[in-house]
């Protein structure tokens, strides 16, 4: 029989599970273990769901807070704080989900056994893959760590974060801020154009002289009609975006020079802003889980990833068809995956899904715009149903772009709510 | 075939409501109609900007659905989403998001 305990209790700080374990020894054996890899969006929604199914879960993530990159962007451009943005595991500990605060390093697959920084191994009856991104730092000339520091991706939440922040503010007015999107596919694809918004707003208001560029690895964008009508709008010629067939795919940095290359010239930033290539997290790479493209594709109905049953994948490392890599996305991911996993741990099958995404974007603080979608599983994928979902009206009045503004808030709170609360 | 699995889920997600009701916790996912969970993510157990769904009775969500579907009642983003469930969907889903409190 398989010891379903980790091998090393003092790495565990869910003080309710223990003590829930100590009150019934027998029931805790009995009871399926399942791992979750990551305490993002993701993993930190399946892991208080399926521990609401009566599974005795593990949460590995080696954070002791989670910072949020939904609405990061109004940090970047100093219209919140990044305490807002930040929330504890503390709520997640005292349902009953363990947590183990370390890096997973290896997946056993054949073993069923999750490895931890300090060589704990955690056994699984089924294990959940929710570890996000990680920037590809091999894929753009220049582009490595140290470079980051000079030339921030902002793309995870943190300390990258206020870098950009502070930068921006260091600024002179009359400077030229330049963000390189990538091609797809990348967490948050409206992402840089919310950002490319919130920045001039700050600009607009602060350093008007300014200029913002986007060069881009690409030649349309998520809510492009939306933002490029508002930009204007709002924000005269300050925004210009360059796509991918007027030479804005960026092949090399120069972080020193704060220079960005491209395939028709050079452009040099005061503040730089890269948003390199992504590919899954670590873990999904180095366990075979993620396939040649860097993702992990997965089965709709179940979401265990083609290269190995009973290994869920969720969230932005997953290739969920045509749902996009978001928060939203990503929650109802881990609701439907939680579903499908506790179900299957009683021996029966996982039922057919069906997924919401929503994705807000702020164009300024009181202007936002929206994009939906309704998927379900067709051809192996989670596939759009045709004739829903879609953008914000292209004509609309400022009180409903002031209406989606507002909802984007309350969507942020119920969010994190139900995932950190 | 589709109205007795309606009829079967409205009843689970009933029979969960007073599990519920008794034990004080979240609703289980098990009775989940597809399409449900995912609402949550907007429509919590406390309003915000955006409506809880929680003290709404199962026709009244039904009904707003229909509604949103058809284009009779304005949203900002709900038609969108409507349009992507049958009637027979949002009915399930309805009775599963009143059951929560």
């Amino acid at each position: 029989m398989r010891d379903t305990r980790p091998s090393r209790r003092h790495v565990i700080i869910g003080a309710g599970a223990a003590a829930a374990a100590f009150a019934a020894p027998a029931l805790a054996q009995a009871a399926p273990q399942v791992v979750v890899i990551g305490g993002g969006y993701a993993g930190a929604t399946c892991a208080r769901f399926l521990q609401r199914e009566g599974v005795s879960v593990t949460l590995v993530e080696p954070s002791a807070n989670y910072i949020s990159c939904p609405f990061s962007n109004a940090v970047i451009a100093g219209l919140r704080d990044i305490a807002q943005q930040t929330f504890t595991y503390d709520a997640i500990a005292a349902q009953g989900v363990r947590i183990a605060r370390q890096a997973a390093t290896k997946i056993d697959r054949d073993a069923k056994r999750v490895t931890l920084a300090d060589a704990t191994t955690l056994p699984y009856d089924r294990l959940v893959l929710a570890p996000g991104i990680d920037m590809n730092f091999t894929a753009l000339p220049g582009y490595d760590q140290a470079a980051s520091e000079i030339l921030p991706h902002a793309w995870k939440a943190g300390p990258q974060t206020l870098l950009l922040r502070q930068q921006l503010e260091a600024m002179d007015d009359g400077g030229t801020v330049v963000i390189s999107a990538p091609a797809n596919p990348f967490r948050c694809p409206p992402g840089p154009y919310e950002r490319a918004s919130l920045i001039a707003w700050y600009l607009k208001n602060h350093k008007p002289k300014s200029k913002l560029i986007i060069l881009d690895a690409k030649d349309a964008f998520s809510k492009q009609g939306l933002f490029t009508a508002a930009w204007k709008e709002i924000y005269g010629d300050m925004i210009e975006w360059v796509g991918l067939s007027a030479g804005g795919k960026v092949v090399e940095v120069k972080p020193r020079e704060k220079i960005f290359v491209t395939e028709f010239g050079e452009h040099r930033a005061d503040v730089g802003n890269v948003i390199p290539p992504q590919r899954a997290g670590r873990i999904a790479i180095d366990s075979g889980i993620a396939d040649q493209t860097g993702w992990c594709p997965i089965d709709p109905v179940t979401f265990e990833a083609r290269a190995q049953a009973g290994v869920h994948v969720i969230g932005d490392a997953a290739v969920a068809g045509g749902m996009p890599k978001s928060a939203f996305a990503a929650n109802a991911q881990a609701k439907a995956c939680a579903q499908a996993v506790a179900v299957m741990l009683r021996g029966a099958q996982a039922p057919e899904p069906k997924l919401i995404n929503t994705c807000y974007s702020l164009v300024t603080p009181d202007y936002g715009i929206s994009v939906a979608g309704v998927y379900a599983p067709a051809k192996g994928l989670l596939t759009d149903i045709p004739n829903a979902g879609g953008v914000s009206p292209a004509k609309a009045p400022a009180s409903v772009r002031a209406a989606e503004a507002s909802y984007a808030e309350g969507w942020y709170k119920t969010i994190t709510t139900e995932v950190f609360g | 075939m589709r109205k007795i699995r309606t009829v079967t889920t409205t009843i689970g997600g009933a029979l969960t409501a007073l599990l519920f009701v008794s034990a004080g916790q979240a609703q289980s996912l098990r009775d989940a109609p597809p399409g449900a969970s995912s609402c949550l993510g907007c429509h919590g157990a406390q309003p915000t900007s955006l409506p809880a769904l929680s003290n709404l009775s199962a026709s009244d969500i039904e009904n707003a659905m229909e509604q949103y579907r058809s284009g009779a009642r304005e949203a900002t983003l709900m038609n969108r989403i409507a349009k992507g469930f049958t009637p027979e969907e949002s009915k399930a889903i309805a009775a599963w998001l009143s059951a929560k409190k």
